[in-house]
């Protein structure tokens, strides 16, 4: 037997693949008779389209076609669903316009796609599409939320004429408000949670192609998720079969949330290989991803804690008017209100809560979920109000926390979850001991000495991950289930080969499944395989976001596991002529109870593929099993962070000297690859903090639309990362796991803005706090 | 990227032939500014004469006084050049600063000047000592090379083929950098020489300048106290989004002061 696989820190299997050049992307895939895209995009943030003439373009060298939204029209194509149907304050549902994939008379944000052009080679297609004569009628444009509901704002949508997509909101207002009358102390703050463009390392890309033989496509995608991209694209835009369509999203290099989607792009190579009978690809460059990727975030924000003259939480009051872009994007309802509102009661004992949102259209990209998807921006709100509270009351930052601390569980929270279980305590204990909170007051004293502004900020974040119980999805509005599938295929001499639903894009699913499935097997590693990302080898899967694979997808595959053990039981007591029920079966070996007789897993699976001495009446040959997956509940992951700062008061620069990260994601399978999902996370939270600022200008032109401008995080701008965990197992999945790949994101902006404003002695200050941002602050601190 | 036609010409003679046939006809150094704007289409030339193989438009050679830098020298080799860092070491510091280890590589001296981003740093160094530029021409002074923004004296097919340095007393170059781009927002070079104190700004205006009160108070006291309460009038620099003139002139100061401090160490 081997030794214990889970738990270990073991390198990724992927890894070799990706370091040596060998991984297969989606822009790897060239077929035979390949075609090239290039996509017209519209300039213009919100105009009319008069006319458009692609005759010139159609006869460039090269060309193959040329089509427009009319083409799209003719051939009866659908617009692009939204999959979560929200039900606002009125009972009405929201407003839900057209989703064209090529415009239709109108486009509503620039980069919009208006027109493709598909070439025998793809510099043919760029210089075609420069032919492709677009008239428009430039119409006035808004880009900021709040302006957009404000009287006479520019209308995007005939069936939203005041641009509000829905209002909705969670909790007792009334119990608030009256909570809010007696209350001795309230803290408000408004404040923009900004817009960030994801940044894969991998832009988006599709290869579409379709077989004459048997009327089947084939579609490789950068997809999170194949399988739901089939759904949508088959279902409720093309009217296929989904049979006929198979979707392959292979190596994929990094998602965030933005490749959950199903986008125009994808829909529009698809039904062109069919119309040329060629396969035809398009691949994104950096700055198209960033005009047509959908963003994240993007609220604006009025929260407000009551408290009593002793810190305990009281109430909680937010209203938020989030921008969702110009069009619906797949999930983009549900991120600002379910995966928002719910969240905002924190780690804390707040026992009414009310959130109102409202989601707006505006003339820019759409909004969608992004690593953390409405729970960074909760845990933002909760964690700059308690930290603010704390300051105002004078009351530690720790200690007003830890005298609201959730305790007793399971805990039903007033916005509809039902935490079921944490520690708090621990993770707050252990954080403030590895960042020697006891000792910042010397080296505050110390940095000022030096002219240095030193800061000290938490955040403890709680998020909900491993959506979600199907059942509660779709009584909120999900249009789909949120199960996982998963199937081991046991080969003859005993090595294993995993399908999972869940797609792994830089997870390191291929080592963390492999572990589990191995170390239940009592195999070594290399014997188990994990393949995911292929709609024709997998039986169906949701695909990966929402921190779910391990909780959801890890899942699914102990329970296969199970039957595979289960079966082998029958097949080891026949071998051993011993009692199906006298098997003990633990990592690899089957006994009979109170013997050293025993089978070992390879001789079990042997014996099911080569069945001569084998119970045929009771069992059929072969070792396959698979299950499906759906959870009963969310997972909680919750953690404390601690970070550091230190402000350089002449120029407005923050550096962050240290960052302490304690998480509690349950138990945890590697803990390498969740170290390096934490540190992934902090510094995408740090990127939100500091650096990367989305911005469109008046007339909605993407000012930040290439790195020139738009600023993620460098390794220079992110201390070494001090991270630690603390273990509540999950409640209701047998391998107690929680899920760590957004936690970073989550719970980083709060603790970082908080630490710049302990530092610098400002309320409140906008994100990113850019070097500019922070003197300018400093400058409005000496003047008051 | 269109279409053009490619020359590797093998001497200077040739090169500035072809250069000399119309604006369309573009020199090619390091191509970390000319490639970056073929392939987004912003420029489209027909011809494109490719310097590299002109072996005499690179190398570095130093005399007791003088620094001199070919057009096609490389960031990277002026940045790791022994004879820069012992006879000016903040020219290589400098040249350490610009871009990242991929650009440092392909980038040149030459192409950086020619260009002459509002942002780049090797304007600030050869405004900030006073160096002189040398095409196939003539010899022109710093002082009289950049004109505006992106427009330097070069005439249509004129070539720099080198640039000579004088070597200062002491000198330090201090850069305020885009969190993007890594760009100048504003980056100042502080030089003391036997001629006298010359102090170049990059990023803060829309062309590198000199900032005389600046000299005149180091003139006099050669200390960064000298320079931290002069200010920089903010009418006229650059406003973006990253930072505005207001920000950019107190930058101008904090920069000189921390270049006097760092050319005393
Ligand atoms: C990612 C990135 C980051 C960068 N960061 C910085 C930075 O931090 N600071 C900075 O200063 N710069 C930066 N740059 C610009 C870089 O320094 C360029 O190399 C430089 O601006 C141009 O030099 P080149 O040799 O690449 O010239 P090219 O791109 O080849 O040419 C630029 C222009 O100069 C002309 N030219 C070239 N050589 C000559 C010559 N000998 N005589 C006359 N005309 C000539 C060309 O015709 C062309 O018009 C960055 C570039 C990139 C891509």
């Amino acid at each position: 037997m081997n030794a214990p696989l889970i738990g270990a820190r073991i390198p990724r299997k992927e890894d070799y693949r990706f370091l040596t050049g060998a991984g297969r992307y989606t822009d790897d895939v060239t077929l035979p008779h390949q075609t090239h895209a290039v996509f017209v995009r519209s300039p213009h943030a919100h105009a009319k389209i008069k006319s458009i003439n692609s005759s010139r373009a159609k006869s460039a060298p090269g060309v193959l076609a040329v089509y427009t939204g009319d083409d799209i029209a003719a051939a009866k194509l659908g617009g692009l669903p939204c999959g979560w149907l929200i039900t606002d304050v009125n009972g009405q549902p929201m407003k839900e316009p057209p989703y064209p994939v090529l415009a239709q008379g109108k486009v509503r944000f620039s980069g919009e796609r208006v027109a493709v052009v598909v070439a025998e080679t793809l510099d043919q297609a760029h210089d075609a599409a420069e032919l492709v004569e677009v008239n428009y009628e430039v119409l006035p444009a808004v880009v900021d939320a709040v302006k957009a509901l404000a009287k006479g704002a520019p209308a995007l949508h005939e069936v939203a004429p005041d641009n509000t997509c829905y209002v909705w909101a969670l909790g007792d207002k009334s119990a608030v408000d009256a909570a809010f009358a007696k209350a001795a102390h309230v803290t408000k703050l408004e404040f923009v949670n900004n817009r960030l463009i994801p940044n894969a390392i991998e832009p988006r890309a599709a290869n579409g192609s379709y077989s004459r033989a048997d009327d089947s496509y084939t579609l490789y995608v950068a997809s999170q998720n194949p399988h739901v991209e089939r759904l949508l694209m088959t279902a409720f835009v093309m009217g296929l079969p989904e049979h006929k369509v198979r979707v392959v999203a292979g190596d994929v290099g990094g998602g965030f949330g933005s490749k959950i989607y199903l986008y125009a792009e994808d829909v529009v190579v698809t039904w062109a290989s069919k119309q040329l009978n060629r396969p035809v690809k398009w691949t994104a460059d950096r700055s198209e991803s960033y005009l047509s990727d959908a963003h994240g975030r993007d609220h604006t924000t009025t929260a407000e804690l009551a408290l009593d003259k002793d810190g305990k939480f009281l109430a909680m009051r937010v209203k938020t008017a989030a921008n969702v872009g110009a069009y619906l994007s797949t999930f983009a309802s549900c991120v600002p209100t379910i995966l928002y509102a719910t969240l905002l009661a924190g780690q804390y004992t707040t026992p009414v809560i009310h959130c109102e949102v409202t989601a707006v259209f505006t003339n820019t990209s759409p909004v969608d979920a992004y690593r953390g998807a409405g729970r960074p921006e909760a845990t933002y709100v909760v964690e700059r109000l308690v930290e603010t509270a704390a300051r105002e009351l004078k009351i530690d930052a720790a200690e007003i926390r830890r005298r609201n601390f959730i305790r007793s569980f399971p805990y039903q929270t007033p916005v509809a979850l039902l935490y079921d279980t944490g520690n708090y305590d621990a993770t707050l204990d252990a954080a403030t001991k590895m960042a020697d909170v006891a000792g910042f007051a010397a080296r505050k004293a110390e940095a000022a000495k030096r002219g240095k502004l030193r800061g000290l900020g938490y955040a403890c974040y709680i998020e909900a991950c491993g959506i979600a119980p199907s059942a509660v999805a779709g009584s909120l509005g999900a249009r789909a289930g949120l199960f996982e599938a998963g199937e081991i295929r046991v080969h003859p001499t005993g090595s294993v080969t995993v399908f999972t639903g869940s797609h792994s894009h830089g997870q390191g699913h291929e080592t963390s499944f492999a572990q589990v499935v191995a170390d239940r097997l009592g195999l070594p590693i290399d014997s188990v395989d994990i393949v995911h990302g292929d709609t024709s080898k997998i039986l169906f899967g949701m695909g990966t976001y929402g921190s779910r694979s391990i909780a959801v997808g890890g899942t699914a595959i102990v329970k296969a596991l199970d039957k595979i053990v289960a079966k082998g039981k029958k097949i080891a007591a026949h071998l051993l002529e011993a009692a199906e029920a006298d098997i003990e079966y633990d990592r690899g070996v089957f006994t009979v109870k109170g013997t050293d007789k025993k089978k070992m897993f390879g001789e079990v699976s042997f014996a099911a593929y080569v069945p001569h001495n084998y119970p045929h009446d009771k069992l059929e040959p072969g070792l396959n099993e698979n299950a499906f997956y759906d959870p009963t509940n969310f997972t909680f992951p919750a953690g404390s962070y601690v970070c550091e700062v230190e402000v350089d008061p002449e120029t407005g620069v923050v550096r962050i000297e240290r960052w302490i990260a304690v998480d509690d994601f349950g138990k945890i399978i590697n803990p390498m690859i969740v170290d390096g999902q934490v540190h992934g996370g902090l510094a995408q939270g740090i990127g939100q903090a500091l650096t990367e600022n989305c911005h469109y200008d008046a007339s909605g032109q993407l000012v930040t639309g290439s790195f020139m401008d738009y600023s993620i995080p460098r390794a220079t701008d992110v201390p070494m990362f001090e991270v630690d965990t603390r273990e509540t197992p999950c409640t209701h999945n047998p391998l107690g796991v929680k899920g760590c790949g957004e936690a970073g994101a989550i719970g980083a902006p709060a603790a970082l803005m908080n630490a710049i404003t302990d530092a610098i002695g400002a309320k409140d200050l906008p994100m990113p706090a850019t070097p500019q941002t922070v003197w300018r602050a400093i400058q409005n601190e000496k003047a008051a | 990227m269109h279409p053009f036609i490619y020359h590797r010409p093998a001497n200077v003679n040739d090169a500035v032939t072809l250069a000399a046939k119309g604006p369309d006809h573009k020199l090619l150094a390091g191509g970390q500014s000319l490639v970056q704007a073929m392939k987004l289409r912003l420029s489209s030339p027909s011809d494109v004469i490719d310097l590299g193989s002109i072996k005499d438009l690179s190398g570095i050679k130093a005399s007791g006084s003088e620094v001199t830098i070919g057009a096609m020298t490389r960031h990277a080799e002026v940045e790791k050049s022994p004879e820069v860092r012992k006879a000016i070491p903040a020219l290589a510091a400098l040249a350490g600063q610009i871009g990242d280890r991929q650009v440092r590589a392909m980038g040149t001296l030459g192409g950086a000047l020619a260009n002459n981003d509002p942002a780049a740093d090797y304007p600030a160094a050869v405004l900030g000592l006073g160096a002189t530029i040398v095409t196939n021409k003539r010899r022109i002074p710093a002082d009289e090379f950049f004109k505006g923004l992106f427009e330097t004296a070069l005439a249509q097919g004129e070539l720099i083929t080198s640039v000579v340095f004088p070597v200062p007393k002491r000198a330090a170059y201090t850069k305020f950098k885009n969190q993007a781009s890594r760009f100048a927002i504003v980056g100042v070079f502080v030089a003391e020489s036997s001629s006298g104190v010359r102090v170049a700004v990059t990023g803060a205006g829309p062309c590198v300048f000199r900032q005389k009160d600046m000299e005149k108070a180091l003139a006099a006291k050669f200390s960064p106290e000298s320079v931290a309460g002069v200010k920089q009038a903010a009418s006229g620099l650059n406003s973006d989004l990253h930072a505005g003139a207001e920000y950019r002139a107190h930058l101008v100061t904090v920069m000189a002061k921390r270049a006097v401090e760092n050319a005393l160490k």
